[in-house]
């Protein structure tokens, strides 16, 4: 049944854009009409060390903070977090709700029996594929990863579009120049930095796009039942 | 810029001026999506702020860094890194004595650090805001969200608000300018936020347009006049008998003290009416289950609220708005037909638990439960509270 809210963690090693990937979950889901929330959670650490974020979105106001401790959702940005416990919590799908979604970024599979077990006792449906090689094919880049991710959620939930994901990584990614566009001071460095980003959103939407369809397919394939309740706009208004 | 170019109708960075009112009820507003950090940089914008000192420490870095881009866009008169915490909060005291607005911010260690000046800050009757992001101050060092550095701010004799989100955060820092500089009270304001689950929490947010800002500060109005070749920092810090070993002088310190709380006290009616009240009580009114929180703890505790309404058990949550000063009359109406106040609590201590129950002394039955409690980062699961309800309370969980 799908809920009116969903909690998503997603760990990943730092460097890898997962705070990044939960900011534009947001915005997205925010531009779709949902109630949505992000937050970071890291140490005082550096690349490659286990950091977390977290996204929440709901047809009903939100007003859970920090971390995730029982998601419905948890998407695995690097192998690490599973094979030497690069996470924030022991086994990474810990609190991992009934009927929820797990995405992991592997070429190999990673889940023992055990796992499996639990997760099928849980009609937990689990997704592994290599989502830093769809990165590096389609974007030419492994930095790529977290929009490969994003897209892969989203295509999984069905009810927020691509439109909205394009809204989403154009904010984060050319806010500050739409901020100072009016003003004379884009100078012709500006301008061919802005050029290059609008090649990198781009890229970016093209990777996001490829793995929304593939697991748009996937979540057919496995028959997952529809997550989150739609949210139905009218002229820009949230219907209740 | 300068501030000679501020003129009646519009400030040096040419916005138009507008009163705390119409800025915070009246002008249009619109849709944002952004953090704590972003939004802190959009409050003090709006704020014709003469000064801003700051000092980097994780969660409130971005902030305190955004100030610092307003000073480069022309919006804030003055900005610079001070050596440490304690230089900051002295430094701003430098600014705000010289008859500046003055805004600063920090967090955990960064206040403790600091901590000899705030008492001076209130001794001296400077309306100088802090924001606080509050981290975790225990050793070995955390820089995650844990608020006991609240702990001993609560009597420095500065006010205390705390905010619970972004909106918040935004509304407070403007609400807290105006009523720190009314006349009458004219205090420190301390405007508190839970460190990474506001300031790096990216939500929805109204934001009046950004070309009109507050009036500015009027230091010839203060109860302590501002410094200058003749007069000392502390207006009677000039008379000879401050420091001597008398009873005339310890009167004088006792009664400035006692002044310096009544001033907080002061504050109240302009609180009530910036902030739309000390206290917002949401959820069934008749009910025998009350959450009493402030700040991120009251947002769970208001998805407490939701998951027990889904099972029929009634409840309501009161979020304290300010701490200093105390809302004693408003917590007490809200707590009346309370049997159990749960106090969920993001610090080992429970400063919160124990300025209630003082609070309530005498005054009510209920039974007072300072938990859940969370500390060192932990987040506060609605679970974790639901527990406690059914653990203390006769209601059952499904």
């Amino acid at each position: 049944m799908a809920k009116d809210s969903l909690k998503i963690r997603m760990p990943a090693l730092g460097g890898q854009g997962a705070v990044t990937a939960a900011h534009i979950a947001a915005t997205a889901a925010d531009t779709e009409g949902y109630y949505a929330v992000s937050n970071p959670f890291f140490g005082a650490e550096k690349r490659m060390a286990p950091s977390e974020s977290y996204t929440r979105i709901g047809t009903v106001p939100i007003y859970d903070r920090g971390e995730v401790i029982y998601p419905d959702i948890v998407m695995i940005y690097h192998p690490q977090v599973i094979t030497m416990g690069k996470s924030y919590t022991m086994p990474f799908y810990a609190g991992i709700k009934e009927n929820g979604l797990v995405l992991i970024n592997s070429d190999i599979e990673l889940l023992t029996k055990h796992d499996k077990d639990f997760l099928d006792s849980m009609n937990v449906k689990v997704l592994t594929r290599d989502f830093t090689k769809f990165a590096v094919e389609i974007a030419g880049t492994e930095l790529a990863t977290n929009m490969a991710m994003l897209g892969a959620l989203f295509g999984a939930l069905g009810t927020i579009g691509k439109p909205a994901i394009e809204e989403g990584i154009k904010d984060r990614f050319l806010k500050k120049y739409t901020a100072s566009g009016g003003t004379a001071s884009l100078d012709s460095v500006i301008e061919k930095k802005f050029k290059k980003k609008l090649d990198l959103i781009e890229k970016n939407l093209e990777t996001a796009s490829a793995a929304y369809d593939l697991t748009a397919e996937w979540a057919k394939e496995v028959g997952l039942e529809p997550m989150l309740e739609p949210v139905s706009m009218v002229d820009g208004v949230r219907q209740i | 810029m300068s501030i000679k170019d501020m003129t009646k109708e519009k400030n040096w960075s040419g916005q138009k001026l507008v009163s705390t009112d119409y800025l915070l009820f009246e002008a249009p507003r619109e849709k944002h999506f952004m953090t704590g950090s972003e939004v802190t940089k959009e409050a003090i914008k709006r704020c014709t702020v003469d000064a801003s000192v700051s000092y980097p420490i994780t969660p409130q870095s971005e902030a305190a860094h955004l100030i610092g881009e307003l000073w480069a866009e022309g919006y804030v008169g003055m900005y610079f890194r001070g050596e440490n915490e304690f230089g900051v909060m002295s430094e701003v005291a430098g600014c705000a004595m010289a008859g500046a607005r003055t805004v600063t911010t920090t967090s955990g260690p960064g206040t403790l650090r600091a901590m000899e000046n705030f008492p001076m800050w209130s001794g001296t009757r400077i309306p100088v805001q802090l924001i606080l992001m509050a981290r975790g101050i225990n050793s070995p060092l955390t820089i995650q969200p844990d608020n006991l550095e609240v702990t001993f701010m609560l009597e420095t004799g500065c006010m205390i608000w705390y905010a619970e989100n972004v909106q918040e955060l935004f509304d407070m820092t403007i609400a807290a300018f105006t009523v720190a500089e009314m006349p009458d009270v004219h205090v420190p304001i301390v405007t508190v936020v839970d460190g990474f689950f506001v300031s790096h929490t990216r939500e929805a947010v109204m934001l009046p347009a950004d070309d009109i800002a507050l009036h500015p500060y009027d230091p010839y109005a203060a109860p302590l006049p501002p410094i200058d070749s003749e007069m000392p920092p502390g207006r009677f810090l000039r008379d000879p008998f401050v420091m001597k070993s008398n009873y005339i002088s310890y009167a004088t310190h006792a009664s400035w003290q006692w002044e310096v709380r009544s001033a907080v006290d002061r504050s109240r009616p302009y609180a009530r009416h910036y902030l739309n009240g000390l206290a917002h009580v949401t959820g069934d009114e008749d009910a025998e289950i009350v959450f009493v929180a402030c700040g991120t703890a009251s947002n769970q505790a208001k998805e407490a609220h939701r998951e027990l309404a889904k099972q029929g058990i009634k409840s309501k949550v009161v979020k304290l708005r300010t701490i200093r000063p105390f809302p004693h009359e408003e917590l007490l109406a809200a707590t009346k037909s309370a049997k159990y106040i749960f106090v969920p609590e993001f610090n080992i201590v429970g400063w919160l638990d124990k300025e209630v129950t003082q609070s309530l002394y005498g005054k009510s039955e209920a039974k007072i439960i300072g938990r859940p409690r969370v500390a060192g980062g932990m987040s506060m699961p609605v679970e974790s509270i639901l527990q406690e309800v059914f653990e203390n309370t006769n209601a059952k969980g499904a």
